[in-house]
């Protein structure tokens, strides 16, 4: 056999998207979801089963439609005038886009973990206390100290900050900026992380800080992170979901998708063989 | 396969499988000659397949070097991963094929003075054979990257494995014929020895090529078709 006849034997071109099924109970479930932006088909016809307490990870070149699925997951869309949604999305077997679930309750169940560290213009504490506040998760000032410290404390961060927490959040390196938004977005006990690109701004030593706490905030939450990184998804992740063009090409267990895709697509994107 | 977009990466790799096959030239050629030096009595053969060695110790140096150094610079996956540790496996399997070859010429030389059975050197000549085509076969098959034919040279150990057997009675054969056959006798076991042992580094590389086209494993047994072992 040839290199050629070799890789010809990853499925080539438009065939259905490679799965294999996850093990464990699943958190969230996606059946035959498409995304429109106005006339563009951003996402089509996409099936993603994704497995509770785990880390999967959306890999794919720029505009494939990975951040768009992402947020579909806490209906972030919803605030794009010509986004329409079709197909089912389910977490913990409710359908999220059913007309009468009350989509802030929806938003208090999932954090979500921008590119660029976006902190509240106010106190590190009131950054994490903020979402309890609002919430109704706490009532008095001792409860809320307490969610600020536990939160600071899961991100990795109350050590650091604990004897400044009047100061702002703004003051803070990079690093810390963005694990003060991941202790922000915890505060208010979510069962689903969703974080887009969270280490893109950050140098190699807060990257691995981010890292390490997502290995550890795995074992409570369901985390879903879209990265540009091949390696940091190969390193965080349980499963990856390779997109393209707005298709789900691939998704399994990382290190089959990092060491033996299936699809030719995937294989080409994830060894740097691309356009 | 589709180039990389960092045409130095297709650089880098290329570069490896050039040296691979470098290697794969000189074991090729060191095996046949000390085989023809030890059947021919040709101590300046013998001499010369010694010369070689150091050759191949050089390139399996430089081919794990340059592998460290993609890895470390490319961060590779999938198939360039296996690409890489492929070609560390295989230099490092080609240089103990050349220290093999290289024993036997040494023995080539060491037992010429004393070659009391001429025909002592025929089932081992056969074997010789049998592993040299062996050996090229699994290198054809890597600069192929042909999964198949690397299978059929896994499958084919089992006949150099039975050849072994064979030779084994025979020197055993000829030592009681006459004690004073031991000593070049004893040698020529070794050789045989050395040669099942090539068979089984060029098998080695043969599951090497099929994991790294494949990325899936060859099983750890091999189907027995022959009776192989000598126990």
């Amino acid at each position: 056999m040839t290199m050629e006849a070799a890789t010809a034997t990853l499925t080539a071109g438009n065939d259905r998207p490679v799965h294999s099924a996850p093990q464990g109970p699943i958190k969230i479930q996606a059946r035959d979801v498409n995304v429109y932006y106005g006339d563009k088909h951003a996402i089509k016809h996409l099936d993603v089963d994704i497995p509770q307490h785990s880390v999967m990870a959306f890999i794919g070149p720029s505009g494939c439609g990975k951040s768009t699925f992402l947020r579909c997951i806490n209906r972030m869309n919803d605030t794009i005038p010509i986004c329409r949604v079709t197909g089912k999305i389910e977490i913990d077997r409710r359908d999220i886009y059913d007309p009468s679930l009350d989509v802030v309750q929806l938003r208090a169940h999932i954090g979500m973990v921008f590119q660029k560290p976006n902190p509240f213009p106010k106190s590190i504490y009131d950054n994490v206390a903020y979402g309890p506040k609002i919430h109704g998760l706490a009532r008095t000032k001792s409860e809320i100290d307490a969610i600020v410290e536990s939160s600071l404390r899961k991100a990795g961060l109350w050590e650091e900050v604990k004897d400044r927490l009047a100061e702002s959040g703004t003051g803070l390196s990079g690093g810390q900026q963005q694990r003060l938004c991941i202790a922000r977005a915890i505060a208010v006990s979510p069962d689903v992380i969703l974080m887009d690109e969270p280490c893109s701004a950050l140098d190699p030593i807060a990257t691995a800080k981010v890292e390490e706490l997502i290995d550890e905030l795995k074992s409570n939450y369901t985390i879903i992170i879209v990265t540009h990184s091949m390696q940091q998804a190969a390193r965080v992740s349980q499963r990856t979901a390779f997109f393209h063009l707005g298709t789900l090409v691939e998704e399994g267990p990382t290190d089959v998708i990092f060491s033996t895709p299936k699809d030719k697509r995937t294989n080409d994107y994830i060894t740097g063989r691309f356009g | 396969m589709t180039d990389h977009t960092v045409k130095s990466y297709d650089k880098e790799l290329e570069a490896i499988g050039l040296k691979i096959a470098e290697m794969g030239g000189v074991a090729e050629k060191m095996l046949v000659d000390a085989m023809e030096a030890l059947s021919t009595l040709n101590i300046p053969l013998a001499e010369r397949t010694l010369a070689h060695d150091p050759k191949l110790d050089r390139l399996q140096r430089e081919v794990e070097e340059a592998a460290i150094l993609t890895i470390a610079k490319r961060q590779p996956v999938a198939g360039d991963l296996r690409e890489i540790v492929g070609a560390i496996r295989t230099a490092s399997d080609l240089e103990r094929v050349g220290d093999l070859a290289k024993n036997i010429a040494k023995r080539a030389i060491k037992i010429i003075k004393d070659a009391r059975v001429p025909r002592a050197t025929i089932g081992l000549k056969h074997m010789g054979d049998l592993a040299a085509m062996q050996l090229k076969d699994v290198l054809d098959a890597y600069a192929a990257r042909d999964a198949a034919r690397a299978k059929a040279v896994w499958v084919r150990d089992a006949e150099i494995d039975a050849l072994e057997d064979s030779v084994f009675r025979d020197q055993l054969t000829f030592m009681m014929e006459d004690p004073r056959n031991i000593t070049y006798c004893t040698h020529l076991l070794f050789c045989s020895k050395n040669i099942e042992r090539i068979g089984d580094h060029a098998t080695n590389i043969a599951e090497t090529i099929h994991y790294l086209v494949t990325g899936e494993n060859l099983p750890i047994e091999r189907p027995k078709t022959l009776e192989t072992t000598v126990k």
